[in-house]
């Protein structure tokens, strides 16, 4: 495999420095609050949380009893109760109601509330509201960053996106400001920050911020450099299916925070299992970054392989037997562990992803990237829609036809929308309002208004300015150019020619040969001619907010470091993404660590 | 030795050199007992006491620890009457002293002048006192003045006479009024504590953070008490009272009886006390006329002494430097000075004028009407360097020194002396000690030449200290200078720390001098230049004279190039000061936006104020903004300020989504956004537990939408009404759990049960496409596996969706049978797969070739197995070969 082949990869920066800081910091938290506790952990925090204090640190830090937050009213019988959260006003909220319920009940007890990974004016602003603001004592986890992976940091906050990109609300930005601040005072300062999008602009921003207070240190530095791309930047390859290996255990068992629950179906016994899903996995890590199709060879080679091994044993003497089992055998004991999952994990995809449906599925979104048969494929949605077939999947099509095609024609759009609606309820009616306010799913109609006031207003003044118009206009409308963007970037391959899965080409075998990613074809190319010079044309597409700009001057010659690039998806990124990323590392070899908000999976809903 | 010309500066010591004459009597006295030539350096007025009794007596420790008396300032100021009747006050670290003259007098038509000085007697403020009766004095440890009225009123004023705030010692204490007063100062910073004309004691331990405290009444005290004294003890304020010879501590609970041990019986009164400046120490003196010192805790007696004056006196202060060994106390009567230690004579000054003692950490500071003097104990250093006679390794060094300036070949051999006893080092770390002690630029600098020359002969002497002290040295002469009047000494000093002396100076508005000594002791940008131009710029920025433009211009050209400056803060000020253009100018400077807001919402520039905080990028601001507007302003006009600023109105409707759904709604309908508002109606319907309520919801949504001009989503939510109404109908005829599903799951539902007329009904009134209702009965047909009713909908028309589906749906249900009726009717692009699906070879193969299509064929072939299908391989493959070649 080409993966292990690649000797020469860079010496990576030690990121569980970053869990010990959270977790010393952690603690000194709970220690605020001396004597035994109850803890209240907001869900979406508990699988972060496992991976930086596991309970028996806990306890030992008096945490008498674990909570979820439920948002209902709780039984506790400490007097002292701690709330690990999100800084959710719902959350904040709900402890006020406690709170107040206990001075209902003349009960007195200690709260306090550990937001993370800051605290909200909102918040305190509810708790204000609520009357408990003197009850409570409030205080900041600043647990930025949990490393996934050797090559993957998370900033683990799902409401990103939705709060970011829809919603308009910004707070999130200080935050990723704060996190790159945080990786630059412990790995050293980078050389040069590249971004684009509105968003990377702000994190940038506030960054930048953080930096000027702060005071410098100078340290031989571990990244090189930083590269910043918001989500609506590309949005095309998040709505695409996923076919390598780890997109594909994301796409059916949800990774969550790097550990997956495979079902009985795969473990083939009636319980579930956990399993955490990095490069420690012997297996995984060899085939997460393999096409699917792949997968199934590679695994049945491994099994063989194992059996060798098992079969050493025939003919040994005593002696080597004792070594053997001693060195061996519990190696091969985990390997067979593991290989069986993901032999159980593969059949249950090959069983749900062989079937017709999904190859027609494929198929569709291969020609709406191509721009051909778009008929055949609004039909084919449309079905996929009367039959109920999946609601994310049509869905995850109808986003990717609106996008591929600078949106819907307003006949196709309706009727579409009222099919969609017919099967799946009137909800849904604030899902499409939502897709429409983040210009996944538009009619056309806007922007051709737009065209025509163009033309007119293009007519009255000079050509200079209509330059500058079109720019203001395509801005407006949001369009997505996606057609222009791929003949200018060369992102779908030229159909026709085969393209061999088991020795990728380029980075478009993440889909099967049909397209790049628009995401990393970019960064591939900022990198490449060390700025945005040369891509003036792409990033008018992009509705621009592009920067690069060199950070501290490196001494040092080409060392590790200067190898290493950060990349920080604002508003998640896909597996897919990642392993063409850790593809174009081998190609160039730099190495890329990413930095994300939270995976996504693309799926909107109220 | 350039070093020592910069490391010492010259100090003035006021006009006149009075001090001369008087200096030359008292080396006289010390010359006639010995004629060593190195005394003729200590110029400062030595007296010592019990010396040497005997020549046998030379090695004791003597019983009497030396004291010395050293003018500070001969005071610039001209008092009439010098300080009879007068309310003196004098801070501590050479702080500034005021006067108030004839403060008993109550007519309005004389009234009291208050003053205000530095140390060397150079006046700061001069004003009338037109509030009522001081009683008390005192400074705090900022240097702000305290005066205590009658009433129990504490009036603040800064150093310059400026008035700052007063605030009140409570009810009790203004009813009965003020007896007496003590200002105190401890870590927690300064106190009062008023003792009542009802004999009782209040207290509060910090004036900053004022927590009155009333302490429990003292048994059988009939009048004033004889006299009390504020202590620090256990991280409390305690006051220790004298009743006639009783002695009692109040603290916050109790009023304890104590004694002190040792007292001698013939006391029936104790007249006078005075705790030390550590509150380590108490001296207690008697109607007979004793001092007895011992610990504040009063469990061990340090020493008794008899003054044989049975007056009471004016005023006790301990003399005592830190880890000295010897208790020392100094008592003053009118004229007379007395000094007491360990052993039973006394040492005693006369004095020409009204004086008042300053107690200092390392001394007692007495000042008259005419001077400034600091009497202390001779620190070690000092005292070996110029005892007289005296062979430690520092004296030898200064002689060494001596005879090296003269050229004399002594000097070697005073050199090989201390070296012979290895004592080189310590004699340098004595001189370098002993110089920082000393006053006079001169010694000083005699003294660090010394150091100087003894470290060229050791090699690895560390140069820290000497170069410190040095700095330190040349620092301390610039504030002792007469003109600044802060007569710190190095002791002092360490104590007070750099930080605080600049704090001083920059009380003094002193601020180059502050900034100076910044510059010279390197101290960090943002704690020292950066912090006095601040404090430059606060003050600037007050002056009313000048106009805006010049203030800001001269402010920020001051301050451009220095590191850590609020501007905020500065601009506080000026708005503090009335100045609101001044302030929003400066605000300008400020580079981060976060630290704009809080001051131009104070100024209620909120418009400003928000863009800012949108500017900064921080919701949090954004947040703080909003929610004050919200308080602030009407709805109406808030809105509208929320309309002008998208990020504001995106993160409220975060807010209100949360917290206020009824503001939401308003919001959407200022805006005329009647597609939220529709969607937010629509949403709540979902919340809706009830029908009735539900449906009602979603007639506003529809109302909404249709004023958006969204006939399709109003349509649609129409729709969904009159299917909830029909939904419901037939859950209450069939009993159908039905409500809330879609019409696809409702159809699902009826078609599954059997109800076929009515999933017909809504297949008509919802203009269900054709298609999805033949998927929708083709499914639920094929799972109940009623392949009659199937077969009869198959041919009831042409199937808009095909055949294959049939097909398809069959073969899941495993039915080949049924499967294969629909296999004819399939088009003939699908053929293929239908043949395949049911499992005919042949078919597929037939129809594959038909088509002439290689893909198909190569499907179809995959499909084949070797064994069984070997005929059919063959052709399929030959077919395959003329397609291509097609």
């Amino acid at each position: 495999m080409a993966h292990t082949e690649w000797r020469d990869a860079p010496e990576l920066p030690d990121f569980s420095l970053l869990k010990r800081l959270a977790r010393d910091q952690l603690i000194f938290l709970l220690e605020q609050l001396p004597g035994k506790k109850d803890l209240f952990i907001d869900a979406d925090l508990m699988s972060p949380l496992d991976r930086i204090a596991n309970v028996t640190i806990l306890k030992q830090h008096e945490v008498d009893k674990l909570y979820k937050v439920e948002l209902k009213p709780i039984v506790s019988s400490s007097d002292q109760l701690c709330f690990l959260i999100r800084p959710r006003i719902q959350t904040v909220k709900w402890i006020s109601d406690l709170v107040n319920a206990d001075k209902v009940a003349g009960r007195f007890r200690r709260y306090k509330i550990i937001f993370t990974p800051q605290k909200f004016y909102a918040c305190e602003t509810v708790l204000e509201e609520q009357g408990v603001y003197g009850d409570v004592t409030t205080d900041e986890w600043n647990f930025y960053i949990l490393p996934l992976d050797d090559d993957i940091l998370s900033l683990e906050l799902p409401e990103f996106f939705r709060d970011n990109f829809l919603e308009g609300d910004q707070r999130w930005v200080t935050t990723a400001g704060s996190a790159l601040h945080l990786l630059q005072s412990v790995y050293g300062s980078f050389s040069k920050v590249y971004g684009i999008g509105r968003c990377a602009k702000m994190v940038y921003e506030s960054w930048r911020e953080l930096m000027e207070e702060g005071e410098q240190r100078t340290r031989q530095p571990e990244f090189a450099k930083v590269f910043l791309v918001d989500r609506d930047v590309d949005f095309v390859t998040p709505l695409c299916s996923q076919v390598v290996y780890e997109g594909l255990v994301d796409d059916l068992f949800r990774i969550k925070c790097g550990s997956v629950e495979f079902g009985p179906d795969v473990t083939s016994s009636d319980k579930s299992i956990k399993v955490m899903l990095n490069s420690q996995d012997k297996v995984f890590s060899e085939i997460r970054n393999e096409h699917f199709s792949n997968v199934f060879g590679f695994l049945s080679q491994k099994a063989k392989n194992l059996q060798t091994a098992y079969d050493k044993r025939r003919g040994m003497d005593i002696q080597q037997m004792k070594a053997f089992v001693s060195d061996e055998l519990k190696g091969l004991k985990q390997e067979h562990r593991l290989l069986s999952l993901h032999i159980g994990a593969s059949e249950s995809m090959m069983k749900k992803k062989t079937k017709q449906d999904f190859q027609e599925l494929l198929k569709t979104e291969h020609s709406l990237l191509e721009g051909f048969e778009i008929r055949e494929c609004i039909t084919y949605i449309e079905e996929h829609i009367n039959r109920q077939v999946s609601m994310i999947d049509s869905l995850r099509l109808l986003c990717l036809l609106s996008i591929t095609e600078n949106g819907l024609l307003s006949k196709d759009y309706r009727s579409l929308k009222a099919q969609y609606l017919q099967s799946y309820g009137i909800k849904h009616l604030l899902t499409f309002a939502n897709l429409r306010q983040l210009g996944l799913l538009e009619e056309q109609q806007a922007g051709e208004t737009l065209t025509v006031m163009e033309s007119k207003v293009g007519k009255l003044v000079n050509d200079k300015t209509v330059g500058k118009l079109t720019d203001a206009f395509s801005s407006l409308a949001k369009k997505s150019n996606f057609r222009a963007l791929s003949k200018r970037l060369a992102l779908v391959p030229k159909s026709g020619e085969e393209y061999d899965l088991r020795v990728p080409r380029d980075m478009a075998y993440v889909f099967s040969g049909a397209y790049i990613p628009l995401s990393c074809k970019l960064i591939e190319q900022v990198l490449e001619r060390d700025g945005w010079t040369g891509l003036e044309e792409v990033t008018r597409m992009l509705n621009g907010q592009e920067f690069a700009v060199t950070g501290a001057p490196n001494p040092r010659n080409k060392t590790d470091a200067q190898r290493i690039v950060l990349v920080m998806f604002l508003g998640g990124c896909t597996f897919s993404e990642i392993s063409a990323l850790r593809f174009l590392g081998k190609e160039r070899d730099t190495y890329y660590v990413k930095q994300i908000e939270y995976m996504v999976n693309i799926k909107l809903s109220i | 030795m350039t070093t020592l010309e910069d490391g010492t500066g010259v100090c003035s010591k006021g006009p006149g050199n009075r001090e001369r004459s008087s200096l030359r009597l008292q080396q006289a006295f010390i010359t006639q007992n010995e004629a060593d030539s190195s005394v003729t350096v200590w110029q400062s007025h030595l007296i010592c006491l019990n010396f040497f009794k005997t020549s046998s007596q030379a090695r004791r420790r003597p019983c009497f620890s030396l004291n010395r008396k050293i003018e500070l300032y001969e005071m610039g100021w001209n008092l009439k009457d010098g300080l009879r009747e007068c309310l003196v006050a004098a801070a501590p670290y050479g702080g500034p002293i005021s006067l108030l003259k004839g403060h008993n007098r109550r007519s309005p038509s004389a009234r009291p002048q208050l003053e205000i000085y530095s140390s060397s007697g150079l006046p700061l403020a001069s004003f009338p006192w037109k509030s009522g009766v001081v009683k008390q004095l005192g400074w705090t440890v900022s240097d702000d003045l305290l005066c205590v009225q009658e009433d129990g009123t504490v009036l603040v004023y800064d150093l310059l006479g400026g008035f700052k705030r007063h605030f009140s010692m409570g009810n009790e204490v203004s009813q009965s009024q003020v007896l007496e007063t003590k200002i105190f100062h401890s870590p927690y910073g300064t106190g009062v504590a008023i003792l009542t004309g009802a004999l009782r004691f209040t207290l509060a331990t910090n004036i900053d953070d004022i927590k009155l405290r009333r302490l429990p009444e003292v048994p059988g005290l009939q009048g004033a008490p004889s006299c009390w004294a504020v202590l620090t003890q256990d991280r409390q304020s305690k006051v220790l009272v004298a009743n006639g010879s009783h002695l009692f501590i109040l603290d916050n609970t109790a009023c304890t009886p104590v004694t002190p041990p040792g007292l001698s019986p013939q006391a029936s009164s104790i007249v006078h006390m005075c705790v030390s400046f550590s509150y380590k120490y108490l001296a207690l003196l008697t109607d007979s006329g004793h001092v007895w010192m011992g610990t504040s805790n009063l469990k061990e007696k340090l020493s008794e002494v008899d003054t044989k004056i049975k007056t009471p006196p004016k005023q006790m202060a301990w003399c005592r430097r830190p880890k000295s060994q010897q208790p020392s106390a100094v008592v003053m009567w009118d004229g007379l000075l007395i000094v007491v230690g360990e052993c039973k004579e006394t040492i005693q000054y006369h004095l020409d004028d009204d004086s008042i003692l300053v107690p200092e950490l390392d001394g007692v500071r007495i000042i008259s009407g005419t001077h400034h003097e600091l009497l202390q104990e001779v620190p070690g250093a000092c005292e070996e360097i110029f005892k007289i006679a005296s062979m430690a390794p520092g004296a030898l060094l200064l002689e060494a020194h001596k005879e090296y300036e003269k050229e004399s070949q002594k000097a070697d051999e005073y050199l090989r002396e201390i070296k012979e006893q290895s004592l080189l080092s310590e004699a340098v770390r004595q001189c370098v000690e002993a110089a920082g002690h000393e006053h006079e630029p001169e010694t000083q600098k005699t003294l660090l030449r010394a150091a100087s020359f003894g470290k060229c002969f050791l090699s690895n002497f560390p140069p820290e200290q000497f170069v410190s002290m040095c700095r330190d040295l040349r620092v301390l002469n610039a504030v002792r200078d007469y003109t600044v009047g802060i007569p710190l000494t190095h002791t002092q000093f360490k104590q007070m720390t750099v930080q605080v002396l600049i704090d001083r100076l920059v009380y003094r508005k002193l601020y180059p001098l502050a900034i100076e000594i910044c510059r010279y002791l390197k101290t960090p940008e943002y704690q020292g230049v950066s912090r006095v131009l601040k404090h430059w710029a606060c003050y600037k920025v007050q002056q009313k004279e000048e106009s805006d433009e010049v203030i800001a211009k001269a402010v920020s050209v001051k301050l451009a190039d220095a590191a850590g400056i609020f501007y905020s803060e500065i601009a506080t000020k000026a708005y503090e000061s009335g100045r609101t253009e001044l302030a929003i100018k400066l605000l300008e400077f400020e580079p981060r936006s976060g630290e704009q807001v809080p001051l131009l919402l104070k100024m209620k520039k909120s418009p400003l104020a928000l863009s800012k905080a949108i500017e900064s990028g921080d919701t949090d601001l954004v947040y703080t903004v909003v929610m004050y507007l919200k308080n602030e302003l009407n709805r109406g006009d808030f809105f509208m300020m929320l309309r002008n600023q998208p990020v504001a109105l995106s993160l409220y409707k975060q807010f209100c989504k949360h917290q206020e759904q009824d503001t939401l709604k308003d919001l959407f309908n200022q805006d005329d956004d009647h597609e939220e508002l529709g969607n937010l109606y629509v949403k709540a319907s979902y919340k809706e537990q009830r029908l009735e309520a539900r449906i009602a919801l979603l007639q506003s949504a529809v109302d909404e939408y249709y004023k958006a001009k969204n006939e399709f989503s109003a349509k649609t939510t129409e729709d969904e009404m009159r299917l909830l109404r029909f939904q419901r109908k037939l859950e209450e005829e069939k009993g159908e759990l039905l409500v809330g599903f879609s019409l696809h799951d409702t159809m699902t539902t009826l078609l599954s049960v059997g109800l076929h007329k009515h999933a017909e009904q809504l297949y008509k009134d919802f203009r269900v496409p054709d298609k999805r209702f033949w998927w929708l009965k083709l499914k639920s047909l094929a799972e109940k596996e009623d392949w009659e009713e199937l077969e009869k909908f198959g041919k009831s028309k042409k199937s808009p969706i095909g055949y294959l589906p049939f097909v398809e749906v069959c073969i899941k249900h495993h039915n080949k049978y049924e499967a294969k009726k629909y296999v004819s009717k399939v088009t003939p692009e699908q053929k293929v797969k239908a043949h395949l699906a049911v499992g005919d070879m042949e078919g597929a193969a037939e129809a594959a070739i038909e088509r002439r299509n290689e893909s198909e064929i190569s499907t179809v072939l995959s499909r084949c197995s070797a064994t069984t299908d070997h005929l059919l391989m063959e052709r399929l493959n030959r077919a395959k070969a003329t397609a291509v070649k097609k």
